[in-house]
């Protein structure tokens, strides 16, 4: 069965004035990946992203996210992928169940399907207890899993996480990545970025970003075998001094 | 100290990069200045009014070319009949209408009296009183002449002098009150936002932890705007010397500090808004939904004070913009030094201690 | 359509839910509009009036006494000399001087004419002038009296003269508002400025408050159409304007017994209109803020700029010619027209079409632009 490339980038660039923030970069994400895409902080992956994702112009080269053009065609991309911005974006002064509802709506969701997957939702997270709570009254890890989830309620075909785990403990970053791990495991694309070398070695292909530039692209295995490095940790640090 | 002057160095940058925030700064004083020293009078100017003349003689075409000679006026409608006056005010842009009665210069002849209607449309009330008025100085002025060789015995005349102002300049007024309300509504605004700016951000308590003190926390935001606001004084008052010849009888000296008194009033007064305000929003809200009516409409800025129901006469005496107008066009346009104010540069001085003691005690109560 | 009601709903739940802005939005400018409307007025009262008298004749004094009964003025003390009325004048406790010459009695029977100094403060040009005429009424009602008490101690002599003055009388009539009732006019005038100051405000900053907070963005990737978004955003603003208004009203009437002659139906329908401009103002000011600091600003700027220009203060027909036509792209200005020619003068869609139909082509315009203006992609 032919796998399909459900990302193609080519060339893709961003300039600001004199500055150039993402350097033609070239990749391929297939489907059902878990695709991290690494970089240092500064490095140009949430610029890199939002293009791909359609909030931002870019200003050369060519992309093609589920099979439509980003420069033409952003607003059907936008129907059939997920975002969790870095910032969380949930409405802080809505209820857990108003934020599903708001979202699921959003994406042209009937109310009756609304309703079953909140409950799913709530239910699968564990979240009864609080669901009518205002989600500013929740600790940091349970608003990033509600908004995970929320960015999957209208079954999109990629999810795209703007450095999901920030800030969070260990293992709330562990649950987080078996929840990722479930929806790939479902058919869903993810493509996560982070600035965690360890978070790399969860992924099935990994590309590290210096300097606007892809330097390294390739399964985490064949990365650490390709810098002769135990972890991906390492692996980065060699790029960057490189 | 050293941290301080850096805390007040970085106050400085974030307002100067916010260019447009800075433009609106410095922009909204000169806007203001300009429009009310050309484009905003009391004055009436070219009132249109309607003329129903039944008598269509020589003597009411005297008074008509009167009126219309007049700066005041202009007379292009004509009416024919009754039924005109009624859908000449709906349409709103005549303002009077004047009936001459039938015979007018018999009457006045044999007679010795003839009428003039004056209809105005009474919903400015102002303007239909001053229409009215000048109206009838037009006539009387007419009817002396027709009178000239007939010498009206016992006559009184009051001869009247106008001190301060003797052209009636209505920029005379409104500088002053420009004043206040820009110095009142940038420092109040801006100081709250900044502070609570910062709370919403979460800054707030990383400033708190620092070895910086509470106290100086707060001077050093506001010390910034402070700044601003003087020169945003400056500019004021450089273009109503320049531009429309305001006076400036008394000493620039007490001027100057005097406003620095009432911009230190105004930025604790965004301080005490900062305290009770949990986000921006609210402090920007409280700040302009709730300073900015009271302010223009109780301060004697537009309205006179004494003209109002005691009630509100009360209430506008805690306003402080009210205080520091009397101080204004006193300095600026009596040209008095500071024996004929200090009543009300101690009345600001002592409001502005409340707002700051209130202040620090709301503060004080966060913290624990 | 759908996906607009859901916008509509999240609004409404966070407005209603922050408890801090409830009773900034609904409160206080009730509270303003109650009170602040009492102080508005040009009537000039309570004038603080003095005087040097150096004729000391019973009658100066009839004349002072004139001065008293008269509701206009409080005759708050005497001076001996000039120069303690001036210093009076200079601190603010009087604002009137009125000085009869010695042999004031004398003179006006010797020489039939007789003078009076008369000093006003006349840094509020306007009043003082209001100050003047009530001035003069008082002199010639009093120089009239004293003349036909004089005239009949000498008739023979003056028989002829006093029958032959032609007099024209003026007779004023005050339409609309016969008692000159300020609030009349300035009632309908600070709802107006309520209602625009509140939903300007509130739709400015709320689409750039979620920039701030990063929800745009997040809404940025959705296949959310711009119209969808933006007029779920709106509506709720647009019905709290129509609220406030509608309490303002019911106040104005029951309070201030503000006439209402006109339909309220067209009231309501050029209202509705109206809030469309203000909030695609405030809607367009917002993309071009990146800070709720920056939008209020520079919403603050229009909307001071737009209220002293708006004809509720000082009239549009006194400003200079450049002036006024600046004024035919102030909303206020037509707002202020119709809901006093509605309410006072009873005038119907037909009188106000030009405002109607201008305002209609602003609102297009303002809403056009913001909507071109917004960008789902930098």
């Amino acid at each position: 069965m032919k796998q399909d490339n459900v990302i193609i980038a080519e060339e893709l660039s961003k300039t600001f004035g004199d500055f150039t923030a993402v350097n033609a970069i070239s990749f391929k994400v297939k489907k059902g990946e878990i695709f991290g895409f690494l970089g240092a902080n500064g490095a140009g992956k949430t610029t890199a992203m939002k293009m791909l994702i359609g909030i931002s112009y870019p200003s050369s080269g060519k992309a093609n996210v589920v099979g439509y053009d980003v420069f033409t065609q952003a607003e059907s991309i936008k129907k059939n992928i997920g975002y969790m911005s870095q910032k969380f974006a949930l409405y802080d002064d809505l209820t857990v169940k108003e934020n599903i509802v708001f979202f699921g709506g959003i994406y042209g969701l009937k109310r009756s399907v609304i309703k079953v997957k909140s409950e799913a939702l709530i239910n699968e997270l564990g979240l009864q207890e609080v669901a009518n709570n205002l989600v500013s009254s929740l600790p940091l890890g349970w608003k990033q899993k509600i908004a995970f989830s929320v960015a999957l309620l209208h079954d999109p075909k990629i999810i795209f996480l703007d450095e999901p785990t920030g800030g969070v403990d260990p293992i709330t970053r562990r649950q987080f990545w078996e929840m990722i791990y479930k929806t790939a495991h479902n058919g869903t694309t993810v493509f996560v970025t982070t600035h965690y070398m360890d978070e790399a070695e969860y992924c099935d292909r990994v590309s590290i970003m210096v300097d606007g530039k892809i330097e390294a692209l390739d399964t985490p295995k064949k990365l650490k075998e390709q810098f002769d490095a135990d972890t991906m940790n390492d692996v980065f640090l060699k790029l960057a001094r490189g | 100290m050293k941290r301080f002057i850096g805390f007040v160095k970085k106050e400085f940058y974030h307002i100067f990069r916010d260019k447009r925030s800075l433009f609106i700064l410095f922009g909204m004083p000169i806007a203001q200045i300009m429009l009310f020293g050309f484009a905003i009078t009391n004055e009436i100017n070219n009132v249109e009014i309607a003329i129903f003349d039944k008598s269509k003689d020589a003597t009411t075409q005297e008074i008509i070319n009167k009126i219309t000679a007049s700066k005041y006026f202009s007379t292009n409608q004509l009416i024919e009949n009754e039924n005109e006056i009624e859908s000449v005010f709906k349409k709103g842009f005549v303002k009077a209408v004047l009936i001459f009665e039938k015979d007018f210069s018999k009457k006045l002849v044999k007679e010795n009296k003839a009428t003039i209607q004056i209809i105005t449309d009474a919903t400015d009330p102002n303007t239909a009183n001053t229409v009215t008025n000048f109206i009838n100085s037009i006539v009387q002025k007419y009817q002396q002449e027709v009178n000239k060789d007939i010498a009206i015995a016992y006559q009184i005349i009051p001869q009247t002098r106008m001190v301060y102002n003797p052209e009636l300049k209505s920029v005379f007024m409104f500088v002053p009150g420009v004043m206040t309300i820009i110095l009142m509504l940038v420092s109040a605004m801006m100081t709250s936002i900044s502070i609570t700016r910062e709370k919403e951000l979460g800054t707030m308590e990383i400033l708190l932890v620092s070895p910086l003190k509470p106290f100086q926390v707060i001077i050093g935001k506001v010390f910034p705007y402070i700044f601003l606001s003087i020169i945003n004084a400056i500019i004021i008052i450089v273009l109503s010397i320049f531009i429309f010849n305001m006076p400036v009888q008394g000493s620039l000296f007490l001027l100057g500090l005097e406003s620095v008194l009432f911009i230190i009033n105004a930025l604790s007064l965004g301080i005490l808004i900062s305290t009770i305000s949990k986000t921006q929003q609210t402090a920007m809200m409280i700040s302009l939904m709730g300073l900015m009516l009271p302010v223009i409409l109780l301060s004697g800025f537009i309205f006179p004070v004494s003209s109002m129901p005691v009630a509100l006469q009360v209430i506008s005496n805690i306003i402080p913009a009210k205080w520091f107008i009397i101080i204004l066009k006193a300095i600026m346009l009596k040209g008095v030094g500071i024996l004929f104010i200090w009543k009300e540069t101690l009345i600001l001085l002592g409001m502005t201690l409340f707002f700051m003691v209130l202040s620090i005690k709301k503060y004080k109560i966060r913290l624990e | 359509m759908k996906i607009i009601l859901f916008i509509i709903q999240k609004e409404f739940k966070q407005i209603f839910r922050n408890k801090g802005m409830l009773p900034i939005i609904f409160i206080l400018p009730i509270l303003q509009l109650v009170i602040l409307s009492n102080a508005a007025t040009f009537e000039v009262k309570n004038i603080k009036f003095s005087y040097i008298d150096n004729d000391k004749t019973s009658f100066s004094r009839e004349l002072i006494d004139k001065f008293n009964a008269s509701p206009y003025f409080n005759v708050l003390t005497d001076f001996n000399t000039e120069k303690e009325a001036s210093s009076a004048m200079l601190s603010g406790e009087v604002d009137v001087v009125l000085e009869i010459p010695q042999y004031f009695e004398k003179t006006l029977l010797k020489d039939k004419r007789a003078s009076l100094s008369v000093n006003i403060n006349a840094i509020d040009g306007a009043a003082a002038g209001v100050e003047n005429v009530y001035i003069n009424q008082v002199v010639q009602s009093f120089n009239k009296n004293a003349r036909a008490e004089l005239m009949q101690t000498q008739i023979i002599e003056n028989a002829t003269m006093g029958s032959q003055v032609k007099s024209i009388e003026s007779i004023p009539s005050f339409w609309y508002n016969e008692t000159l009732n300020y609030k009349t006019f300035m009632v309908p005038g600070i709802l107006v400025l309520l209602v625009t100051m509140i939903t300007l405000f509130l739709s400015g900053m709320n689409i750039v408050r979620e920039k701030e907070i990063g929800t745009l963005e997040q809404i940025n990737v959705t296949p959310i159409k711009k119209h969808q978004f933006i007029i779920g955003k709106l509506f709720p603003f647009w019905i709290i304007g129509f609220g406030l208004l509608t309490i303002g009203l019911i106040l104005a009437k029951v309070i201030f017994n503000v006439p209402m002659l006109g339909s309220m139906l067209v009231i309501y329908l050029y209202t509705g209109v109206f809030i469309m401009v203000i909030l695609g103002m405030g809607f367009f000011i917002s993309n071009f803020t990146d800070t709720q600091q920056q939008a209020m600003f520079i919403a603050w700027f229009f909307i001071v700029i737009f209220i002293l220009m708006s004809g509720l203060f000082t009239p549009i027909e006194s400003m200079p010619q450049w002036a006024q036509y600046l004024t035919e792209f102030n909303p206020i200005k037509y707002f202020v027209e119709v809901m006093r020619m509605v309410l006072l003068k009873g005038a119907t869609l037909t009188d106000i079409l030009p405002q109607f139909l201008k305002t209609l082509l602003y609102a297009i315009v303002m809403n056009g632009l913001a909507l071109w203006s917004y960008r789902k992609r930098n």
